[in-house]
């Protein structure tokens, strides 16, 4: 038993070190591809760049570690495709399970670029180093044909103009989220899956890995509370932040966007603050200073005015409103930023006075109108009756 | 009158072709009406933007001019000098009135206060438009003048205090209840719009464009009428002043073409701006 154990082992051994047929050095296969310009019957360039391959990750293995239906030289015409699974088998199960798992449109090097020319992670030349995975993962989701076919947003273009994608583009900031920061690398799951770091209910959690502070304070108030208790109609990080043109919340263009996405849940809210002074103001173009929706409710830790943390609580009002109104006193306080005046119930004093103020107008409108119309009327009439100074003036 | 008799006397009579002019309006009155007109077609320019905000054209004029902070800086401008004109106006009936003890301001034939002839010539008006009598003879102030100068008098002071109300809010609030402020804007909006569709509408039609007066009435501008507008518009006061032996006391002359030419093009201007403010405000009130 143990003689057959050692004859085994010597074969291997010579399989493996010994056999010059079967171990092609590097420098055997260069010999014919490192001229770059090589092409099979094909088209397909089937040169190497040696420099940098001896370089990249793969540099100290030979080329039929991979290429491995090569066995000598001469070799046929057809190879068999690479199969990168071989040594990275965990990466290979990740992306099994993933959005990607289709092999023939998801080949590994879809993503890691040349094959000859892999590099660590943290090598800036690499495809997937930060500040360049969203360029590799743009070539397929910033491109307009694909995002139709799949039924996706082009993503790439709100991405890299979003504060996120200056924050990686401009100031290469390594820390800047960038695709996979969020997503996942190789078991990369639908929003819709329940497992995917980008689930609703997952976002807080996945935002909240850089935001910290931000997801503590969300998570203590009144939106945080709801989803974690599983209520999925409550807005997450990117129901108002959207997930890929996330803008500084403090510049003008979010501050004129950020009332309708409150709006779109807080229907009532929205319209009866269309009615007042701070949205007609903060409506028109350019300024941005009057109240919304944050500026009063706070933004991640909202609060219901019962609460005496919240910045609406009755207690709070003078400081709340203050920020803006110096002077602001208690009776100041009392105006009702989303007054209904069609509500007789809620808003009586305002009601009677928005109708008395409409009959007038009605009023005023309507007998003048006939007034008018009917002096009109009547006085052309006579001017063209008398006939004096050819129907035009004093007629 | 005498402020007319004055501003008559400055005036050398002069005859053209038999045709007289006399005055109807002094030169500070001609020049409240334009301060009047300016401020208002500025105040509705910039104020029905913030009243439409949601408009198409709301936002792109307030780019146009600079944003919202243009806007409002000058929505307070003019409402500055609007409320200067009303104190002064206010101050020159009572220096009148209190001071000068003229007759005539608060009650008479001459007065912009309503009596019982203006409510008959309303009525009486009225049959003759749909055919059921005479034209009733108008004196100084018809009716719906008076009503004109009211309505901008209590819109003046309605309009002048709510907008107040908010520029200064906090101080407001120290003695006006927190509903207050909010009724306060229902209040100003509902009466600017007012303003706006009566003026540009009603005024236009009732004191420019109608037929005895189209295209437009160039008393206010030029200050005289000829003597045929007057007995014709107002022949009850022409009568009067005649039976006074006053009417000399009343002359005018002729207004130059220079005079004649640039009230046109300014008052051509005014309601132009106001007939398009007038579209905007229509398309955006049912557009909305």
């Amino acid at each position: 038993m143990k003689t057959a154990y050692s004859i085994a082992l010597a074969m291997v051994v010579l399989l493996v070190f010994g056999a010059p047929q079967v171990a092609l050095a590097q420098t055997d296969c260069l010999s014919c591809h490192d001229d770059k310009s090589l092409q099979d019957a094909s088209g397909n360039n089937i040169g190497v760049d040696a420099h940098t391959f001896a370089s990249s990750l793969h540099g100290s293995m030979k080329c039929n570690d991979c290429h491995s239906s090569i066995k000598e030289y001469p070799h046929p015409d057809k190879i068999t495709p690479v199969v990168c699974e071989k040594c990275h088998a965990d990466e290979a199960a990740g992306l099994a399970g993933s959005v990607h798992s289709e092999k023939a449109e998801h080949p590994c090097i879809s993503c890691h670029g040349d094959a000859h020319a892999i590099f660590p992670k943290d090598d800036p030349r690499s495809t997937v180093y930060p500040l360049n995975i969203p360029h590799t993962c743009g070539k397929c989701h910033g491109n307009d044909a694909m995002a139709r076919k799949h039924g996706l947003p082009n993503v790439y273009p709100q991405y890299i103009d979003s504060i996120h994608g200056f924050a990686l583009s401009k100031e290469g900031l390594l820390v800047a989220a960038n695709c996979q920061s969020c997503h996942g690398s190789h078991h990369i799951l639908s929003h819709n899956n329940p497992q995917s770091p980008t689930y609703k209910s997952n976002i807080p959690k996945t935002c909240g890995t850089c935001h910290a502070g931000i997801t503590a304070n969300y998570l203590g108030g009144v939106h945080g509370k709801a989803v974690a208790s599983g209520d999925l109609k409550a807005p997450v990080c990117s129901d108002c932040h959207t997930a890929h043109a996330i803008l500084q919340p403090t510049a003008a263009t979010f501050r004129m966007q950020s009332t309708p996405i409150c709006g779109s849940c807080h229907k009532e809210k929205l319209s009866t603050y269309r009615d007042t002074f701070h949205s007609q103001l903060g409506s028109l173009g350019g300024y941005v200073e009057t109240a919304r929706c944050w500026d009063c409710h706070g933004a991640h830790d909202v609060l219901p005015a019962s609460d005496p943390n919240s910045p609406i609580a009755p207690a709070n009002l003078v400081a709340t409103c203050g920020k803006c109104h110096a002077g602001a006193n208690a009776s100041f306080v009392q105006y009702q930023p989303h007054a209904n005046a069609h509500n007789r119930k809620l808003n009586p004093a305002l009601y009677y006075i928005r109708l008395f103020m409409n009959l007038l107008l009605a009023g005023v409108l309507t007998f003048f109108m006939i007034h008018t119309i009917l002096w009109l009327i009547r006085s052309r009439y006579h001017q063209i009756k008398t006939r004096s100074a050819k129907g035009g003036k004093n007629g | 009158m005498a402020d007319l008799e004055q501003a008559a006397a400055g005036n050398i009579a002069q005859v053209h072709a038999g045709e007289r002019y006399f005055v109807r309006f002094t030169r500070a009155q001609r020049y409240m009406h334009a301060v009047l007109f300016t401020t208002f077609l500025g105040l509705a320019a910039t104020g029905l933007p913030m009243r439409f905000s949601e408009s198409f054209w709301a936002r792109k004029f307030a780019s146009g001019v600079g944003g919202f902070g243009a806007i409002i800086f000058f929505h307070k401008f003019f409402a500055l000098v609007l409320t200067l004109a009303f104190l002064i106006h206010v101050r020159d009936v009572f220096t009148r009135s209190w001071v000068r003890r003229e007759k005539g301001i608060f009650w008479g034939k001459t007065s912009m206060v309503a009596n019982w002839k203006d409510v008959k010539d309303l009525f009486g008006h009225m049959r003759w438009f749909l055919g059921l009598g005479p034209k009733p003879q108008f004196e100084r102030y018809a009716y719906w003048e008076k009503f004109d100068y009211w309505a901008v008098f209590w819109g003046m002071i309605v309009i002048g205090f709510s907008g107040y109300a908010m520029w200064f809010a906090p101080f407001f609030a120290r003695f006006l209840p927190g509903w207050a402020l909010n009724a306060v804007l229902v209040i100003h909006s509902e009466e600017g719009l007012l303003a706006i569709l009566f003026i540009f509408s009603i005024h236009f039609v009732n004191t420019h464009l109608r037929p005895d007066s189209f295209p437009m009435d160039m008393v206010i501008f030029t200050g005289v009428e000829s003597e045929e507008e007057f007995k014709h518009k107002r022949p009850e006061e022409y009568q009067r002043v005649a039976a006074e032996g006053k009417l000399e006391s009343r002359l005018g002359i002729q207004p130059p073409l220079w005079l004649v030419n640039f009230s046109k093009v300014v008052g051509f201007t005014a309601i132009f701006i106001g007939l398009l403010l007038l579209v905007l405000t229509l398309s955006a009130y049912f557009g909305s």
